[in-house]
């Protein structure tokens, strides 16, 4: 046991497991924090060679301790050891690794390594077979274990919220600029990803303001929580997005995790520094770790990583760290890679050998073997800038600290602290005088490095891998990156970008500012999809608008099905629709049918110019109707091409309701009130949807009118009074009740509209009255059967994208209008009038097969078969006893008579064109 | 998510807007003298710059469709204001 937990061991009071053994841990320690107590080494294998790996880092930097982790049942794969905390009763599995991380299967795959170069995918594309090597490939991909059967509920809340300063990172520079915003009386919202706040200063012995560095930043944060401010721990920033919306991930134990999206006048990024890894043979051999997160365990944990520990650096930080170290009781060595070494350091070390595969054993420094059970780096630190990349800023390279900093701040993003290359604490606080020195070296690979050197630990990239991708000419940042997978794991290369890019630098002869960083992307660390996704997930993902007579309906035995978005009475009867919709709709031809069509459009447009916009907007003329009465028309797009179609019904010279399709009502408001508001004067013309406040009733067949007799609606319903296409106002119980006179159906048909809260006894009442007349609930589905017995048609469905209404053989408008109406110029156009048109014409079948609805209509021409059309809608009537269809057809309307072939996944039948209207061509029935 | 200012009810998330035009496009009518060539312009033209662009653009929850300068590049929105006032 190397690493190991320092002081009483008294508190270890929580118990877990790790790859089925038993441990033991305290309150505050995170997984990672836990293992290395108990002196765990190997916790997982790496993605590629499946080698050995240890804890290498303290937060989210982390590449190699990703861990699944199942708790009260459920398993969430692939955590980072590092970040999550640990609880009682926690099962803890290594990934990547079976039976465990210390004895993996596959652990002979790193003997094959030089079989397994970069690219090496890509290059079995080309040569010699992919699909030989793609099962065994898919087989050993990915990393943690997906746990099928957890569906969590869609739970996970999102907040908005709003401040003037959003201060990402609670270390002293966050801090300071968060106390000073507030004294500045601007609204703070203070994130920090750890559970304490503090930062660094939890981990450095630091004293400001006459308090221990961990006092002062608790008091600063109980300050601002005590003036209003908002200060949320556990919770990771993961995206800047426009105009400064910063997107966090809130870990809340016990509750469901929730997304934050806080927008923010001023964005403070004092999101600290990462450490970097020195590059030398065998870097990632367990028990090699970052020297910062070492010193994080000492300070936060009591946890020392050895007790022989060689310490490499090619800069001034790592002797306090050392310091620290050894006041532990540790054995530190100094291995400084600069010339020149304080203390009793190794001067100009070099790093030959890291001896032990499990774990380290020796180190050989310049020749010498030197025994050590731990290895730490301190490469230099790197300024976490991603937010400010994120938000479009660009980056320096500061030679002095060997790292990219912010070149100038962003309107509404400044970067502070170790972000910006700040180190010092006299710095960071503003205090004045001296900052401490911190003096660096680099300390880049070269070419020719012997050995295997990792860059990127967790997708397994070595200094090999870049040299042969600088060799095979992919030397861009962000060629290397696809062409190695540098940067590209959970991760994204936190502790191995810069040193990728460094070393490509180095191979290439260029300057690391030449070089370039790759982009920085959202999100910074991984975020479960479900706190991206939040409530819209299942029902909520795009919700249905349902009937207010829906439970009605449901007692009724309907059964329900989606329609333009409405949850609407397919049939009624249970679950065998053939049946039922056949029922409903030879009912509905011999006695009467009641349907719910309360989601069809209600539109009122209304004043001086209502009429003006109502025709502009139709293919028809609607203006010159009578009040009182109904006219059905079209309504295009600029294109000419039919958008819907519906009824308009005049109340008076300045009040119009359009009845549009259910699917289209918010469609049509849309575009009523853009004409309205960039065509016409607003204040003489408006528009108000009245669909939802409505509900309507239809009664339709031969005994609809002794059925709205019964009602007693107080209407004259003598067809003199009442003809076709006329509308008159009565009550019911005590409401307006509105009866039109429109058929869908080609029957005699009423439609009744009362407000929303008249619905449900409407219909009881409906249903009452229907009893000695054989009536009978109606749903959709019966619906469009009889609406396409009589060739009625629907938009979009028996129309598509160039259908325009000439197709339909209706020319009265386009040749008899004067005024302009929106589309009308594109009906005269040269395509519009092509004389090959797809037209829309009834289709009757031989035999009794019904033709399946998007089956080609073909024809040969010179030994070559090519599409006419298709069939739109099909059904087998049982009014007439066979199958009719519908459908668009070139030349349609003049084939009229032929009989053509139609074609479906290799099989052919015969099918006439004829009229679209198959019943009552007269339309003697709508008076019947 | 960008940030819209809409005239009438202030700033808010760019999901409760919807684009509906390049502004300063005149539909060409009456319909019998404009040329295919004319029309097809005004339905299927836009300017799509880079850099500064003027639109219109339409608050869906409260329906009013107002004029926008705003940067294609950078995001930064200089100014909304209603199409009553400014025409378009």
């Amino acid at each position: 046991m190397t690493s190991h937990r320092i002081g009483s061991l008294a508190a270890e009071t929580l118990h877990f497991t790790f790859d089925g053994t038993r441990y033991h841990g305290r309150p505050g320690d995170t997984i990672a924090s836990a293992l290395l107590a108990n002196g765990v080494r190997v916790v997982g294998r790496s993605f590629k060679y499946h080698r050995p790996r240890g804890i290498m880092g303290y937060g989210v930097e982390e590449p190699n301790a990703l861990v699944d982790v199942t708790l009260a049942g459920v398993t969430t794969p692939n955590l980072r050891a590092t970040t999550e905390a640990l609880i009682d009763g926690m099962q803890v599995r290594s990934v990547n690794a079976s039976p465990t991380a210390a004895d993996d299967r596959k652990g002979f795959l790193d003997r094959f390594a030089q079989f397994l170069p970069a690219g090496f995918y890509y290059k079995t594309f080309i040569w010699p077979d992919w699909h030989r090597f793609e099962p065994s490939i898919r087989d050993m991909a990915g990393l943690g274990r997906l746990d099928a059967s957890n569906e969590p509920p869609a739970q996970n809340p999102q907040i908005g919220a709003h401040c003037d300063v959003l201060v990402i990172g609670a270390g002293p520079a966050g801090l300071h600029a968060a106390r000073q915003a507030a004294e500045d009386g601007k609204s703070v919202i203070l994130v920090d990803d750890q559970r304490e706040i503090g930062g660094s200063l939890l981990s450095l012995r630091a004293e400001i303001e006459g308090k221990s560095g961990a006092e002062w930043a608790a008091g600063i944060a109980d300050d601002l929580q005590a003036n209003g401010h908002r200060v949320l721990t556990d919770t990771t920033a993961y995206g800047v997005y426009d105009h400064n919306l910063v997107a966090l991930w809130q870990r809340r134990f016990g509750r469901p995790n929730a997304q934050w999206r806080v927008r923010t006048k001023q964005i403070v990024l004092a999101a600290g520094a990462i450490e970097r890894p020195l590059i030398f043979p065998d870097n990632d051999r367990p028990g090699i770790m970052l020297a910062d997160a070492a010193l994080s365990y000492l300070t936060r944990h009591n946890v020392l990583v050895g007790r022989r520990i060689v310490l490499a650096t090619n800069n001034d930080r790592a002797y306090s760290v050392a310091e620290a170290l050894r006041s532990a009781g540790a054995d530190v060595t100094i291995a400084d890679l600069r010339a020149v070494a304080r203390d009793r350091a190794i001067a100009n070390a070099r790093i030959e050998a890291v001896h032990g595969a499990k774990g380290v054993e020796a180190v050989t420094i310049s020749g010498k073997r030197i025994a050590a059970d731990c290895l730490l780096m301190a490469g230099g630190l790197t300024p976490s800038v991603h937010f400010h990349c994120q938000a479009g800023g660009k980056l320096t390279y500061d030679d002095t600290i060997v790292a990219f900093v912010p070149r100038e701040d962003l309107p509404g993003l400044k970067v502070v602290g170790a972000a910006a290359g700040q180190y010092s604490l006299t710095e960071i606080l503003g205090l004045g005088g001296e900052p401490h020195p911190y003096a660096i070296a680099p300390a880049w690979p070269q070419r020719g490095a012997k050995g295997r050197q990792w860059v990127d630990f967790q997708n397994d990239v070595t200094v090999k891998d870049i040299a042969l991708a600088e060799q095979e000419n992919f030397r861009s940042v962000e060629h290397l990156k696809r062409y190695t997978t540098l940067g590209m794991a959970t991760d994204q290369g936190k502790t191995s970008n810069m040193n990728g890019l460094a070393t490509m630098a180095a191979l290439t002869g260029r300057t690391i500012p030449q070089t370039g960083t790759t982009t920085y992307r959202p999100p910074f660390v991984p975020v479960p999809f479900g706190v991206v996704a939040g409530r819209r997930r299942g029902e909520f993902f795009n919700p249905v608008r349902r009937l207010v007579m829906e439970n009605e309906h449901r007692e009724a035995g309907a059964v329900f099905r989606e329609y333009g978005g409405w949850l609407r009475p397919a049939w009624y009867g249970g679950a065998n629709g053939a049946v039922n919709v056949r029922r409903e709709a030879i009912a509905a031809r011999t006695t009467v049918g009641i349907l719910d069509g309360s989601p069809l459009g209600k539109i009122e447009v209304i004043g001086p110019d209502a009429g003006a916009l109502v025709d502009y907007n139709s293919y028809n003329t609607l203006s010159n109707l009578k009040p009182g009465r109904i006219r059905y028309g079209f309504m295009l797009t600029e294109s000419g091409v039919i958008y819907d179609d519906g009824v308009t019904s005049k109340i008076s010279d300045e009040h119009y309701v359009v009845s549009c399709s259910s699917g289209h009502v918010s469609g049509v408001v849309a575009r009523l009130e853009e004409w309205r508001q960039d065509r016409f004067d607003p204040a003489r013309a408006f528009v108000h949807n009245s669909t939802p406040q409505w509900a309507t009733l239809t009664a339709s067949g031969p005994k609809a009118r002794e059925l709205v007799v019964a009602l007693g609606l107080g209407v004259d319903l003598n067809d003199a009074a009442l003809p076709h296409m006329a509308f008159a106002d009565g009550h019911f119980n005590g409401a307006p009740a509105r009866v039109s006179r429109v058929s869908f159906t080609g029957d005699r048909s009423y439609e009744i509209a009362v407000p929303s809260s008249k619905a449900a006894a409407l219909l009881a009442a409906m249903r009452e009255a229907g009893k000695p007349l054989d009536a009978v609930l109606m749903g959709s589905e019966a619906l469009l059967l009889l609406r396409a017995e009589k060739g009625y048609v629907i938009a979009g469905k028996d129309t598509y994208g160039t259908t325009m209404p000439h197709d339909l053989g209706l020319v009265g408008p386009m040749q008899k209008r004067q005024n302009e109406y929106v589309g009308r110029r594109s009906l005269f156009t040269e395509n519009a009038q092509r004389p090959d048109r797809a037209h829309f014409v009834g289709l009757t079948v031989e035999g009794d097969t019904m033709l399946p609805v998007g089956a080609h209509g073909v024809e040969t021409v010179n030994g070559r078969r090519r599409s006419i059309g298709f069939v739109t809608s099909s059904y087998d009537s049982p009014t007439l006893e066979r199958p009719i269809a519908l459908g668009l057809i070139e030349r349609g309307i003049e084939r009229k008579g032929e009989v053509i072939d139609i074609l479906h996944l290799g099989r052919t039948f015969r099918a006439g064109i004829t009229e679209p209207c198959a019943f009552d061509a007269e339309g003697a029935r709508l008076n019947a | 998510m960008q940030l819209f200012s809409c005239p009438f009810c202030g700033p808010r998330d760019e999901t409760e807007f919807l684009f509906a035009a390049e502004a300063g496009k005149i539909r060409p009518e009456p319909a019998p003298e404009i040329s295919a060539e004319d029309w097809s312009s005004y339905l299927h033209s836009v300017g799509n710059p880079r850099g500064a662009t003027r639109e219109i653009w339409v608050h869906q929850t409260c329906g009013e469709y107002f004029v926008m300068d705003r940067d294609t590049v950078s995001h930064v929105v200089a100014g909304t204001q209603s199409l009553r006032k400014v025409g378009a």
